[in-house]
């Protein structure tokens, strides 16, 4: 008799265990449906991305003070911008697993116009009234072209080229920021100034990498002249036509050949150990980057960073957008969240955390900006020098797979570093960088 | 069982007085007898049918289509994902020329080397079993951390190699940029990990060959080595089979050496040329970088033909081994 007891009681207690494991899970899903339309508490997670993240840990506990039922949390901090961007297209793709609001890279959010479908229409939650507080061109970059609000921007990348100035002054180079801005009016002169480095400099390269170099004279060049890149307007590729790639890539070529590149890999191992070894003595500097060298230099390398102008007329590489994927089941909470972030009051908070220039006018003219000076570059007025240029922007227009070609040609800058022929990697770089945009 | 027993004991005295009862109990023991092995095995095929069959399906499916994140619509476009990947797609062809490359530079000198640390692993040392576990230790290492060890190791402004190279009095080797230098850095951390992993499984073969032919072959006056090749290695044969199949399929899918050999934007196209890019780093670029899904489904099918292909060539001559003799 007792056998089959034992055996009943089994059965009993698995089917027990597996209802309640249903109702569990039953009571699971309903309090968080619950919760997307009552005012019960709601986790709002943020995806964001870069070795410093975006700057938004006092905002978020500000946020979570002023509306009790919002709890925060955030991912990626420390991910690289391709990881982050391959991940984030799956999981827009499939529909789930998205945070609630992501960040969108300038150069990836074209790629998600195709997509808009996929992305709470930000302007359903009044960002239309917001408008104003973008700067233009940036506003006009969240927008898709028939006029869905896909993301509000946060920061912008801006210009200038930010120097050792302890190397500049073994080398014999003037150190003050005005007088090594006076230097290089042109990106011409800028590699002059360099090989006179170089011949009083035998241990340290004047730039960190080809790359860098090479993204920064584009977006300026392009800013100037095409307005676009790899892709025109209409999205056609049309690398072996645009002068403005040429143009770049041919003073990058120019830049190699005189020696002064580092040849470092950007965003690498070698890279970050080229600045805490202290290897190179400038680097191409938009707004993010301040946090960059901050972040991997170090303090040991305090006081010897300095930021002048860069050659040439303003320019701009990077700056994101916050957007709120369809998937999210909070979607007015993440909108409310999003806004408040890009809020003039949000990007002043992040550029005083990591340097991120706000994309916001009133937040640019705003003191804590305007007048902000950097404390890790020498006291720099970095809120004057970046925010010269940010305003009378124009835009560059980036292609649907421009990550893709933009490493494609950066691959053969790479091989010109390594010492091949510039002249074959361009036609190395029109074949590839078409492979790549197919 | 059990409760077969219960119910046919009263059944002896009671037969008609609860047939009803008897009729479920039989048709139930029927049923279990019936269904249940299959109830038992259904788990693997379960999973196997969620993990294993059905993104096999699903990757022919999509290697058939355009499908792209980037595209509002999937259309049906045939073969011609395929037509394209073999006819005109020349970095395809290099990821193809390098898979294989690496494949030989490591795998060949991997088994030799594991056969002859098995052999002399199998012959009487001092402090046996710590040998026979210090070769294995490799394997339980995880590759992102060798790979990453290595990357220093063949760093070109600081690391250790060429830091020797110098102190012998020969320049340094940008191990990145040149193409048979990479491929030689990155078959060396493949075989580092993985030659006392082979070396075990042949030990272990090694240990069931009858030591009656050792002697007879010692008494006819065959030296050690001639004992190796005409006795261990024959008799190895099936081993040896199984050890070169498992190679080429983890030879033919390198990705984590060779990826993380650069770090920083652009690891996937290993190296500025694709000097050392192999096949499923093309097929990530292809997806992640290029968006295109239905390419890259088409990639994967490619590979597993070039697998199935490589494996049956890798039997054929295994089988020779000994048969020729």
């Amino acid at each position: 008799m007792s056998v089959p007891t034992r055996r009943r009681r089994f059965a009993a207690i698995a089917i027990a265990s597996v209802a309640v494991l249903a109702t569990a899970t039953a009571c699971g899903d309903d309090s968080s449906s619950d919760s997307g339309k009552s005012d019960g508490p709601v986790t709002l997670v943020v995806d964001v991305f870069g070795d410093q993240g975006f700057g938004y840990d006092e905002l978020y506990k500000q946020y979570e003070a002023d509306h009790p039922n919002v709890k925060i949390q955030e991912r990626g901090k420390g991910l690289g911008l391709g990881d982050y961007n391959t991940r984030l297209t799956q999981q827009i793709t499939a529909g789930s697993g998205a945070g609630d609001v992501v960040a969108l890279e300038e150069g990836t959010i074209v790629q998600f116009y195709a997509q808009a479908d996929k992305f709470v229409n930000l302007a359903d939650y009044g960002a239309n009234d917001l408008k104003g507080n973008f700067l233009p061109w940036k506003w006009e970059q969240g927008t898709t072209p028939d006029g869905k609000v896909l993301g509000l921007g946060t920061d912008v990348g801006s210009m200038a080229l930010c120097y050792r100035s302890d190397l500049f002054k073994a080398a014999g180079l003037p150190t003050d920021r005005e007088q090594v801005g006076a230097l290089w009016p042109t990106w011409d002169q800028f590699i002059a100034t360099g090989q006179k480095f170089a011949a009083a400099d035998k241990k340290h390269k004047f730039v960190d990498s080809a790359t860098n170099f090479y993204n920064v004279v584009l977006m300026q060049i392009a800013g100037q002249g095409t307005g676009y890149t790899y892709y025109d307007k209409s999205n056609k590729l049309v690398i072996d036509q645009n002068p403005d790639v040429k143009s770049a890539y041919d003073l990058t070529t120019k830049m190699i050949a005189a020696g002064l590149s580092n040849n470092l890999q950007s965003f690498s191992n070698e890279w970050n150990a080229g600045f805490k070894n202290g290897t190179f003595a400038t680097i191409a500097c938009p707004a993010w980057m301040t946090g960059v060298i901050k972040g991997q230099a170090g303090d040991a390398a305090a006081g010897k960073w300095d930021i002048a102008k860069a050659p040439g007329n303003g320019g701009n590489w990077g700056g994101s957008f916050l957007g709120v994927p369809k998937s999210s089941k909070h979607q007015k909470e993440a909108a409310e969240l999003a806004k408040f972030l890009t809020s003039a009051k949000g990007q002043i908070e992040a550029f005083k955390k990591v340097g991120n220039l706000p994309s916001s006018p009133q937040a640019l003219a705003d003191p804590a900006v305007a007048d902000s000076t950097n404390d890790y570059f020498s006291k720099a007025p970095v809120g004057k020098i970046f925010a010269a240029g940010a305003s009378e922007l124009k835009p560059v227009y980036l292609g649907p797979k421009n990550n893709a070609v933009r490493t494609a040609v950066e691959n053969t800058l790479r091989a010109v570093e390594q010492g091949k022929s510039a002249e074959d990697q361009w036609q190395a770089a029109l074949k590839n960088g078409a492979a790549a945009g197919k | 069982m059990s409760l077969d027993l219960h119910a046919a004991a009263p059944a002896d005295g009671g037969r008609a007085a609860r047939p009803a009862h008897r009729r479920r109990g039989t048709s139930f023991t029927r049923l279990d007898l019936k269904y249940s092995p299959y109830l038992y095995i259904l788990p693997f095929f379960v999973i196997f049918a969620v993990f294993s069959a059905y993104p096999i399906a699903y990757t022919v499916w999509i290697a058939l289509t355009d499908r792209s994140p980037l595209n509002a619509t999937i259309s049906f476009v045939g073969l011609d994902n395929f037509v394209e990947l073999i006819t005109d797609d020349p970095q395809f062809w290099n990821a193809v020329v390098n898979t294989f490359g690496m494949f030989l530079l490591s795998t060949v000198p991997q088994l030799l080397m594991a056969l002859l640390l098995a052999n002399a692993l199998n012959r009487k040392l001092r402090a046996q079993t710590f040998f026979r576990m210090a070769i294995a230790m490799p394997i339980i290492t995880s590759t992102a951390v060798v790979a990453l060890i290595f990357s220093m190791i063949y760093a070109k402004d600081f690391g250790l190699v060429n830091w020797a190279l110098d102190a012998v009095g020969m320049g340094p080797i940008d191990w990145r940029a040149n193409r048979f230098a990479s491929w030689f850095a990155i078959s060396t951390m493949v075989d580092w990990r993985w030659v006392g992993y082979n070396a075990l499984i042949y030990l272990a073969a090694m240990q069931s060959i009858s030591k009656d032919m050792y002697e007879a072959a010692a008494l006819d006056g065959a030296s050690r080595r001639r004992q190796f090749w005409s006795i261990t290695v024959p008799q190895l044969r099936p081993t040896i089979i199984f050890t070169l199949i498992i190679s080429t399929i983890g030879g033919l899918q390198l990705f984590t050496e060779p990826l993380l050999f650069t770090s920083g934007a652009g690891g996937l196209s290993g190296g500025s040329e694709g000097q050392f890019q192999t096949i499923t780093m093309y097929l990530l670029d292809v997806m992640n970088q290029r968006f295109r899904w239905g390419y890259a489904g088409a990639v994967a099918l490619v590979l597993f033909v070039l697998i199935a292909l490589m494996s049956t060539v890798n039997y054929l001559l295994a089988r020779r081994i000994s048969s020729d003799k």
